[in-house]
């Protein structure tokens, strides 16, 4: 059995069907791909199945548990966590802030009043060492806001990264990188992938297809392929589209 | 506990705050002002501080806690009517009712932020004036609830008098330091930190796990709990509770204090905002009736050049200052044999 399904599910807004009978799994410890293009349903797939929307039929199971419609605060703590397109950043907080609160240990005592963040030593550690590994080492305590775009783009990461998940679902991550950038955040996904199961959306199809063990392809609202990055170079619909030559 | 963890309970500028408020009642006369005055900025700082832990700590805009230091002078006096003359008895009846109401308020208006937030908050204020206003029986409708007792302070070994002002200053002090102390502590804690991670970014937090509803809520229950106990304490100060201060009036005038002393950028804002505002209330109010006009120039002014307020203002002189002690060693001295 999959560590994640997603089995027919249907979200609409008013009158416009934006998700139609989606079905997908996603394999543990592998990187799974979503493509398509714009305004084909990947971000509210994604919302979907992370908690933000409700769809209106089907299930979501993680590890044989159904999650369908939990708020995403439950869903993360089942260890699913998530990136997302548009950064959202805590800015007034430093880069060492962002990620100490993501981790386990400090979200277990999110309701200590008395505990000084600031003076505990091993979530500080702990806290550094995500940096380092996200490439932001020596950023500890620079504002979120004075952070690069790249720098902000590892952060996001870096945040979900230190809730230390068994699955991390990440929108679009390569999103206004530049080439070098976007080569130091694929090494990083293939570092994380030893440890953590990755869905992408990701619009850069070369980046997608040199990562991804398997790949789905929705348009409107629907999955209309699915399967290896081998397979689906072969699949008409891939190759006829301008995603298709991307990649 | 040992001399680290004392070191880590208190800051420097918590210790000039003791000290400045701590010797008050000796030396305000001599400068001119009147140990009342002493007596109400310490209230109003411990309420404006509880403001500030919704407003600059949590982004949470609450235009009705008026309501809530009103509901904590009126429980106040309830208690010492009805059920004990003792301080604490009366000091705990005031905080547990306002502490039970903001808990029920919040939990009607916890999932809601900014803007309808705000209406939500002015809405329950105005739910809470009127039944003081028209429950007459129990409050004293517009004539408010006469002859509250300054009730003597029971330490067990000995019972001190708080009649006077002065006595009654170092009570409202004592309750200052332990607010401050433990405010400190809180917004240094996880949960301080998630509070303030919710002001910037309430969905990414709860991506995190986190109950964002329910931090929500004890945030402002708390921050009710806080105003009760300085409604308390304004209820002993005025000898009475009245309904005036549950009046939108006086909800706006606590969130222009925090604004303009700064409290969306430091601690110590809501402070410097109270001793701003009865200064300038004694100060520019013994020239003009119309001294709230000015004080509302000021905000304006404050708003379009200095949006953080006095403690902005105060951190600008400090980097200033700081350059200026930097600046020898960082440039090499001007050569005045050419002359500037």
């Amino acid at each position: 059995m999959a560590l994640f399904e997603a089995r027919h599910l249907h979200k609409r807004f008013a009158d416009q069907v934006v998700l139609e009978d989606i079905t997908l799994s996603f394999e543990e410890n592998q990187i799974s791909g979503i493509m398509g293009p714009n305004g084909a349903g990947k971000t509210t797939c994604f919302n979907v199945l992370t908690g933000r929307y409700r769809p209106d039929r089907g299930t979501v199971f993680f590890d044989g548990k159904d999650i369908t419609g939990l708020p995403p605060r439950k869903i993360a703590r089942h260890g699913i966590a998530r990136s997302f397109q548009m950064m959202n950043l805590f800015d007034e907080y430093t880069a060492l802030e962002n990620i100490v609160l993501a981790l386990p240990e400090v979200s277990a005592r999110g309701f200590s009043m008395t505990h000084n963040l600031a003076h505990d030593v091993d979530a500080q550690d702990r806290g550094a060492a995500v940096l380092a590994r996200i490439g932001l080492g020596g950023r500890e305590h620079t504002p979120a806001s004075d952070l690069s775009y790249g720098q902000r783009r590892a952060l996001e990461i870096g945040i979900a990264l230190a809730a230390e998940p068994r699955m991390l679902f990440l929108d679009e991550p390569t999103s206004g990188l530049g080439t070098d950038a976007t080569a130091t955040l694929a090494t990083l996904i293939q570092e994380i992938r030893k440890s953590v199961t990755i869905v992408i959306i990701e619009h850069d199809m070369k980046f997608l297809f040199d990562l991804a063990d398997r790949i789905a392809v929705i348009h409107w609202g629907q999955v209309i392929a699915q399967g290896t990055p081998e397979t689906l170079r072969e699949n008409e619909w891939v190759r006829t589209s301008n995603l298709g030559a991307l990649a | 506990m040992n001399s680290k963890s004392i070191r880590n309970l208190f800051t420097a500028p918590m210790l000039v705050s003791f000290l400045v408020f701590g010797t008050m009642p000796f030396w305000i006369d001599a400068i001119g002002l009147y140990q009342y005055l002493g007596l109400e900025v310490m209230i109003w700082v411990i309420f404006a501080l509880a403001v500030n832990l919704l407003l600059g700590y949590t982004g949470l805009p609450s235009f009705g806690h008026g309501a809530f230091l009103g509901i904590g002078a009126y429980a106040f006096g309830l208690t010492q009517f009805n059920i004990a003359a003792n301080l604490w008895v009366s000091l705990f009846g005031a905080v547990a009712a306002t502490a039970v109401l903001g808990g029920l308020v919040a939990a009607f208006i916890s999932h809601r932020r900014g803007i309808y937030f705000a209406l939500m908050t002015i809405a329950c204020a105005q739910i809470f004036f009127f039944i003081a206003s028209k429950w007459t029986d129990v409050t004293g409708g517009e004539d408010g609830l006469l002859n509250i007792q300054r009730l003597p302070l029971d330490l067990g070994l000995a019972e001190i008098s708080i009649k006077s002002n002065f006595n009654l200053y170092y009570l409202c002090f004592a309750a200052y330091v332990i607010i401050v102390v433990g405010m400190w502590r809180l917004v240094n804690s996880p949960f301080g930190k998630i509070i303030t991670a919710i002001k910037q970014n309430d969905s990414r937090v709860a991506f995190l796990g986190y109950n964002v509803w329910l931090y929500k809520w004890i945030i402002f229950t708390l921050s009710c709990a806080i105003s009760g106990l300085a409604g308390a304490l304004f209820a002993m100060a005025q000898e009475g509770a009245y309904i005036n201060i549950m009046s939108l009036q006086w909800s706006g005038i606590v969130i222009l204090i925090v604004l303009i002393g700064g409290g969306f950028i430091s601690f110590w804002g809501p402070v410097l905002g109270v001793i701003f505002y009865f200064l300038a209330r004694d100060i520019l109010g013994a020239y003009t009736e119309a001294w709230l006009l000015w004080f509302g120039l000021i905000f304006m002014l404050m708003v379009m050049f200095k949006p953080e307020g006095l403690a902005g203002i105060w951190q600008d002189a400090q980097l200033m200052f700081g350059r200026r002690k930097e600046a020898p060693q960082a440039c090499p001295e001007p050569n005045h044999a050419g002359g500037d």
